[in-house]
């Protein structure tokens, strides 16, 4: 236990490192789901698009 | 080269990269965080304040490595006319930015404990944040015409003028008073010690796969909304 919070305290500069790694996690985090849910969007988009390209009388489209 | 300027080339390469990438960095990342945290040693002068160290070298090395990789595909597209080599630049500013304002941030964390300031107006600090500003400046410019082409290339002119700014902010702790530290690797190796170096080492690794990861995913969706564009053209066209 008294180690845990040893840990914590990060020998008295806690309350820089943990920010410092928090905002990596957030930082990294956040590209990445901004990366994953822009593209899931554009394949929802594209697949009702072609959905709809395909149902269309004119077939000769690509 | 010019084989891999099909986008479809391209991204079979890029799509068998891919599980490697996030599969390297995951791992770099489960080991590295809790060797950064935990098991490395708090340095004789700084404390434990040098585990920011661990974030705050490996973001800033990416911040110029993305920009890097953005000035060289800028001028693969204004030489070749390579319209992959441009997404490639669009899709790596965000992540760039993001690196660089990471870098930035966590120095500030580092500086406040060891310098006791925020911020000062030296050279390295500021030639970060002009390369921050840059990144923003070359999302701007492109969303800023209405002619998307003109829009390309503006933006792309700009990564290739702002790629000066790169050996400024590498050799400006030499060049310049700085309370910054000199660069931990050189020609003659590393300046930092074992026990430190592998948790940098792992977590620098960590930050380039995911930056290679991202940045594939960002690619799928860059062109998913080039194809929408051509189906919405076409249907438009058949209407």
């Amino acid at each position: 236990m008294e180690s845990i919070t040893a840990f914590l305290h990060m020998g008295g500069y806690a309350q820089f490192v943990w920010p410092a790694y928090i905002i990596a996690l957030i930082g990294l985090g956040g590209v990445l789901w901004q990366s994953l849910a822009s593209w899931k969007t554009r394949e929802t988009e594209f697949n009702a698009l072609k959905s709809k390209r395909d149902t269309s009388s004119n077939g000769s489209v690509s | 080269m010019h084989r891999f300027a099909n986008p479809t080339v391209f991204m079979r390469i890029a799509n068998a990269i891919f599980p490697w990438a996030a599969g390297v960095s995951l791992v770099c990342f489960v080991v590295g965080v809790p060797l950064a945290l935990f098991i490395s040693p708090p340095d004789y002068q700084q404390g434990d304040t040098v585990r920011i160290m661990y974030v705050h070298v490996p973001a800033a090395w990416m911040g110029l490595m993305v920009y890097g990789v953005m000035a060289v595909s800028s001028a693969v597209y204004l030489i070749w006319r390579h319209t992959v080599a441009h997404i490639v630049a669009r899709a790596s500013a965000p992540v760039g930015a993001m690196f660089t304002a990471l870098c930035l941030v966590t120095g500030m964390l580092w500086g406040e404990p060891m310098w006791g300031t925020w911020w000062v107006w030296d050279a390295r600090l500021t030639s970060m944040l002009i390369l921050f500003f840059l990144y923003l400046g070359y999302i701007a410019l492109g969303d800023a015409f209405e002619d998307q082409e003109r829009g390309d290339k503006a933006s792309a002119l700009l990564a290739l003028v702002g790629s000066v700014n790169l050996p400024i902010i590498h050799f400006s702790v030499e060049w310049w008073n700085t309370l910054h530290q000199p660069a931990i690797m050189g020609l003659a190796g590393f300046t930092v010690n074992a026990a430190m170096l592998r948790p940098l080492l792992l977590m620098v690794v960590a930050f380039q796969t995911f930056y290679i990861a991202v940045l594939i995913i960002r690619l799928r969706g860059e062109l998913l909304a080039a194809k929408i564009r051509t189906v919405r053209f076409n249907l438009a066209a058949a209407e």
